[in-house]
């Protein structure tokens, strides 16, 4: 319930964040919304030395149109997603999905930079980004740079950023009308999802990315080549499960959601068709 | 004026609660306090060589560790089997995650969590024990290896019925599981323990104040009157905190010890593996019966998971037996059971407490009948009720139902539902691939409540069963019912004033109710087992009666009347046929203590009443759930929920209504989402409220509800309880409706929790994989 | 470390650790003892508060966080006469609460969300509370206020 000691940080620029993360090694934790790490070390489960609080960086706290794409700063809370004009208009996936993360308290405090740099196989947003094929700009010691969505989950819990990084935005290439689906299925609404799928229509069929398939995201790639190969939903989503290597847990076994997989995508599919 | 039993009146209690005024224990603080904190085992059984305590007492602000050594003078927890000893802190064995081996006292909560988190514990590990299957297998590891075995206790049954069972024309087995749940209420357990010179002050999140009192004074060798409890707010119990726990004792000692107030609350986590849990019954079932649906014989034996320790679930299942034959008429039941050690927190009662159980199991026992005779489930449950006229009613072991019409309950549900079109929608949705499968499920059950006479009750450790009330009339005419009855969210405060005010004649802001305080109120026994309307409210009856005959020979006297001219109407005494000739209650009230106006009369108007119970009173309803279940997926959506519940008359509908509905809640939180389970190792795989899927808002449907009465015989308020009703209920109606949704594939049994993986290997199994 | 933050309209500095959480700085060092703890996971509620006019759980949120911000509890919700607010009213017509320990951190995130949806369904009432839990009511009457509330105000100021 109550954390282990730690010392607390509030860099005024994410230039001293980084300092403070060069500085304290992996004995640093970065906190923005704090609804990843904080339960974590409420279970004394991560006991981190340094805080680096960056929560207050107003300045990455935003969702602009930058031209060819949306620019959301990684500090935007779930909240501000689920209730932006302009992602609706131009990528109303992460829109949507954003409003399925926990619960409207975690929501008006969890941000999209701390969820995707948790890298939690079972969250929603990781997935929605690699289905968009988002861009992720990350600062560090060394400058800026850019990371595309499929690279950035290295694994469970393990995003592609060294322990002196810090994710700064996420460019998500305007969807421009292009249909989408989202299928979150969790026993009650505020659990993590058991199998999540997330659409959107591409060129010659969809793109389609799972959650809680892996250790990290994943598009289902066989079920895309089918779709680009003129394959109907049901022909498509029976691929679906292909190469991803399910969890069994308390929730579901493997078996269980390799089924659900094909029968979510199928219907997410069958969505966009309409 | 307007009777006030029977009205929808608001809380009393709410404002207070509304506006963060709740006096839960967590809230107290007072002067010099530290925090207690317990060190757990991390096996589920070892013997523990060494307990490290050095680098926990190191750090500032920890005032000391202490294991069961340090603390000679620590009492056991009481067991319900002589000679098998539960120690308060562990000695050299731990039996199951959770149990605690040390405690930690420190200036706050986060030291003493630091300090839990240096405490080293070397355990050397024995076999667990995570199962029955594992408990009765031939050699198993044995809890309490002077035992013998690992059943703690059995009850045979008398015979085995098999020549009933051969007779009956036809015949059928089941095996149910009613899986282990935990109570979880919104407010964990704590206490905060106060021994100065003057005495041990104990505030409990408990359901019982003078039973908490009862047991310190027998555990620590210390008179009545040196020890005061406290029961202020309580979150929430559901039977669980009734059970006795370590903090009681270990934070009244450490508080002697250090001569400052100890508090001891735990955490979610701890809650779910230190409350004791409830339900954990196998249920192996045989039934016959013949071809029009009527049941002949039916044979129960009970294997109930009683936990590490021997505690309630020890008796429990003899309340399961005693109701297994439901509302119907068995020509032939017996039933037996055995109390089984596993390595896992202890089992005791849990919102029904051994009669949901039964429930569940003569319901899904009716339902399979139904299936295998193709007799529709109303039918086979009109064939076989327990007719209006039968009552009071004896069962196979020699129990009475007070009273019920049980096909009064059905009637009127069946009127708030359209069957007959439901089974249309069922058939039509059959039909259709793009549309979800629907299910109709029942349930007509009956339970106990009013617990109950003493003799009962004394067998269940309780000094009785009886309740009390004091009224007392204040020289202003208001009045103060102290009361025994310990609520936890039930509304006794305002419930108990609508009976006195009816007797009274008294609006309800002139009767204020005071209860859960040893110092201030009457010995008393507490609130369990749907009791305190049954057998509280009549004490409370009675005890304003007493009251308004003192009051009346007071006005009598002043009206210069015989007492029983004088009649009480509106708040007035007056002479009868001279009603314009009268005294209000202020008057009489501050007279009555005044003796120079009283004659003869003795001053003082306060009586207290001590009411036994006769018999506990059986509480009855009728349930239908409608589910939709999603072909491809297996998951259940409870689409409607009606019930009709009997309660006998009704005190407060709106309060009535809030306790069924919350039972039913918790029902179909069993019946969907909610279980305990343990790994290989014995490990608890679910202490979380993020793992126990405890439902929200979101998970709910609305309900729809109402009511019948068949007044019990048992009391004069005809009250029979009805707090554990909902979860008695609901459980069997949501799995009925879930089998009945597949019974077109052959699906006839499924266990719950029905989680969507469960229902949708049914289907496979059922289809050959089709689906 | 010294932080500054509005409490139900008063102005509290205080120094803290920075492992404090914002439920035990409102419950143990300003006596705000009506926001409660039901859990550790973050799970049940209890402990919603409003900070800058959000619902948030408190239970997950540093005080070190709340530094400068307004913080609004349960005992902040009634008018300055002390009368009940229309959703505390609404709650005890509708038998909304029973043992009372959810109620503070369900009144709150139900402000919250009037605050957001003055004009919800049913549905949305449901899911908009989905992030407390009550083991007491079943919820139906806690929807049912929520819902009049919402008809007769069409929003409530947080």
């Amino acid at each position: 319930m109550t954390p282990a000691p730690f010392e607390y940080a509030r860099p005024r620029t994410v230039e001293e964040a980084v300092s403070l993360l060069v500085r304290h090694g992996e004995e640093a934790k970065l906190l923005a919304g704090g609804h990843s790490l904080l339960p974590l070390m409420k279970l004394r489960v991560a006991t981190p030395s340094v805080l680096v609080d960056i929560g207050r960086l107003v300045d990455l706290r935003y969702v602009r149109d930058a031209g060819d794409h949306i620019a959301i700063g990684a500090l935007a809370r779930h909240h501000d997603l689920e209730t932006s004009p302009l992602l609706e208009r131009e990528a109303p996936l992460v829109r949507y999905a954003a409003g399925f993360v926990g619960d409207p308290q975690v929501r008006h405090r969890g941000t999209i930079g701390g969820s995707l740099a948790h890298a939690d196989p079972a969250a929603d947003l990781p997935a929605v980004i690699v289905a968009l094929e988002a861009t992720m700009v990350v600062y560090g010691p060394r400058g800026e740079r850019l990371i595309p969505a499929r690279d950035f989950f290295r694994s469970a819990f393990e995003p592609a950023l060294a322990p002196d990084e810090v994710l700064v935005e996420v460019r998500v290439p305007r969807a421009g009308g292009r249909r989408w689906a989202f299928q979150k299925f969790n026993r009650r609404s505020i659990d993590w999802a058991i199998v999540g799928v997330a659409v959107v229509e591409a060129d010659g069929g969809a793109k389609v990315a799972l959650v809680n398939m892996g250790p990290t995201p994943l598009r289902a790639v066989e079920t895309e080549a089918a779709l680009r190969g003129g394959a109907g939903p049901a022909e498509a989503a029976a691929l679906a499960d292909r190469g991803t290597e399910p969890p069994s847990d308390l929730n579901a076994s493997a078996e269980y959601r390799r089924h659900l997989a094909r029968v979510l995508v199928r219907r997410a599919l069958e969505r966009i068709r309409r | 004026m307007t009777s006030m039993v029977g009205a929808a009146v608001v809380r009393k209690e709410d404002p207070n609660l509304l506006t963060g005024r709740g006096t839960y224990v967590d809230n107290l603080q007072l002067p010099g306090m530290l925090h207690m904190a317990f060190v757990r085992s991390v096996e589920a059984h070892a013997r523990v060589r060494a307990i490290d305590g050095t680098a926990a007492g190191a750090i500032p602000g920890v005032l000391g560790v202490f294991t069961a050594r340090d603390l000679p003078e620590l009492p056991p927890i009481p067991t319900a089997v002589p000679g098998l000893e539960r120690p308060s802190l562990a000695r050299d064995r731990v039996r199951f995650v959770g149990e605690p081996v040390a405690v930690v006292v420190a200036e706050d909560r986060y030291l003493a969590a630091d300090a839990v988190a240096r405490v080293a514990v070397d355990y050397d590990p024995l076999p667990p024990v995570p199962d029955l299957e594992t408990a009765l297998a031939e050699g198993a590891p044995l809890l309490f290896p002077e035992h013998g075995s690992n059943v703690y206790t059995e009850v045979p049954p008398a015979g085995d019925a098999e020549a009933e069972l051969a007779a009956a024309p036809r015949r059928a087995r089941l095996r149910l599981v009613n899986q282990r749940c935990a109570p979880a209420p919104m407010e964990p357990f704590g206490v905060v323990a106060d021994w100065g010179p003057k005495g041990l002050t104990v505030w409990a999140s408990c359901q019982s104040a003078h039973f908490v009192r009862g047991q310190l004074s027998q555990l620590l060798a210390v008179p009545y009157r040196g020890i005061r409890v406290i029961a202020p707010d309580v979150g929430g119990g559901f039977g669980a905190k009734q059970s006795w726990y370590p903090e009681y004792v270990v934070a009244a000692l450490l508080s002697r010890r250090l001569g400052r107030p100890i508090k001891a609350v735990e955490t979610r986590s701890e809650n779910l593996v230190a409350m004791t849990h409830g339900r954990a019954q196998v249920q192996d079932v045989e039934v016959g019966f013949d071809d029009s649906g009527r049941i002949l014989a039916l044979r129960v034996m009970v294997t109930q998971d009683a936990g590490a320790y021997p505690g309630d679930a020890v008796g429990l299942p003899m309340l399961t037996m005693v109701m297994s034959a439901g509302c119907y008429r068995i020509p032939t039941v017996v039933t037996g059971y055995r109390a089984v050690a596993t390595t896992t927190t202890p089992v005791a009662a849990y919102r029904g407490a051994g009669r949901p159980e039964a429930a569940y199991l003569i319901e899904r026992v009716v339902d399979l009948v139904s299936d295998e005779t193709g007799v529709d489930p109303i039918e086979v449950r009109r064939r076989n009720f327990l007719p209006a006229d039968a009552f009071p009613h004896t069962t196979h072991l020699g129990f009475a139902y007070d009273s019920g019409d049980y096909d009064k309950a059905l009637r009127r549900l069946l009127e708030m539902i359209d069957y007959e079109g439901l089974r249309r929608e069922q058939a039509a949705r059959r039909e259709d691939p793009e549309r979800p499968l629907m299910g109709i499920g029942f349930s007509t059950f009956v339970e106990l409540g009013g617990v109950g006479p003493s003799a009962m009750m004394e067998g269940l450790g309780m000094l009785g069963g009886w309740e009390s009330a004091r009224a007392r009339v204040n020289p202003d005419g208001t009045v103060t019912l102290a009361v025994g009855t310990s609520p936890h969210g039930q509304g006794h405060e305002t419930a108990f004033a609508q009976i006195a005010a009816d007797v009274l004649s008294l609006p309800l802001d002139r009767i204020e109710v005071v209860h859960g305080d040893t110092d201030v109120v009457q010995e008393g026994i507490g609130t369990f087992g749907s009791r305190s309307i049954a057998v509280g409210g009549e004490a409370v009856r009675r005890a304003s009666l007493r009251a308004r005959e003192k009051a009346t020979r007071v006005a009598a006297h002043l009206l210069e009347a015989a007492p029983e001219d004088v009649e009480l109407r509106d708040g007035r005494f007056f002479v009868r046929g001279s009603p314009d000739r009268g005294l209000g209650w202020e008057e009489v009230a501050n007279k009555a203590y005044r003796p120079t106006q009283l004659g003869d009369l003795e001053p003082g108007i306060e009586v207290t009443a001590f009411y036994e119970p006769s018999l506990t009173t059986c509480p009855s309803g009728a349930h239908c759930c409608v589910v939709g279940v999603d072909r491809e997926t297996g998951r259940v959506t409870v689409e409607r929920y009606v019930g009709v519940d009997d309660c006998g008359v009704v005190i407060n509908p709106l309060m009535a209504r809030g306790q069924v509905m919350g039972g039913v809640a918790q029902g179909i939180a069993q019946a969907l989402y909610e279980q305990v389970s343990y790994s290989e190792s014995g490990q608890p795989l679910a202490s979380t409220l993020a793992e126990y899927l405890v439902p929200s808002a979101a998970e709910m449907p609305r309900f729809e509800l109402d009511h019948v009465e068949t007044p019990t015989p048992v009391n004069p308020l005809g009250a029979k309880g009805l707090g554990e009703s909902g979860a008695t209920a609901a459980p069997q109606a949501v799995v009925n409706a879930v089998i009945d949704a597949l019974s077109h594939l052959g699906v006839r049994d499924l266990q719950m929790p029905l989680t969507p993986e469960r229902v949708w290997r049914a289907m496979q199994t059922a289809t050959g994989g089709a689906v | 470390m010294k932080i500054a933050l509005t409490v139900n309209g008063r102005h509290q500095e205080l120094e803290v650790e920075p492992r404090l959480l914002l439920v035990h700085l409102l419950r143990e060092r300003l006596g705000l003892t009506g926001t409660n703890v039901g859990c550790d996971t973050t799970s049940c509620g209890a402990c919603t508060v409003l900070l800058d006019g959000q619902s948030v759980k408190s239970c997950t949120v540093l005080a070190v966080q709340a530094d400068g911000a307004e913080v609004t509890t349960i005992e902040g919700l009634s008018g300055p006469g002390g009368g009940l607010h229309p959703l505390q009213a609404a709650f005890q017509r509708h038998h909304a609460l029973q043992c009372g320990y959810c109620t503070p951190g369900m009144v709150m995130a139900a402000v919250s969300l009037l605050a957001e949806h003055p004009h919800p369904t049913e549905e949305e009432v449901r899911r908009g509370l989905e992030g407390n839990l009550c083991r007491c009511t079943g919820y139906q009457g806690i929807v049912d206020a929520v819902l009049e509330v919402a008809r007769s105000g069409g929003g409530v100021e947080p």
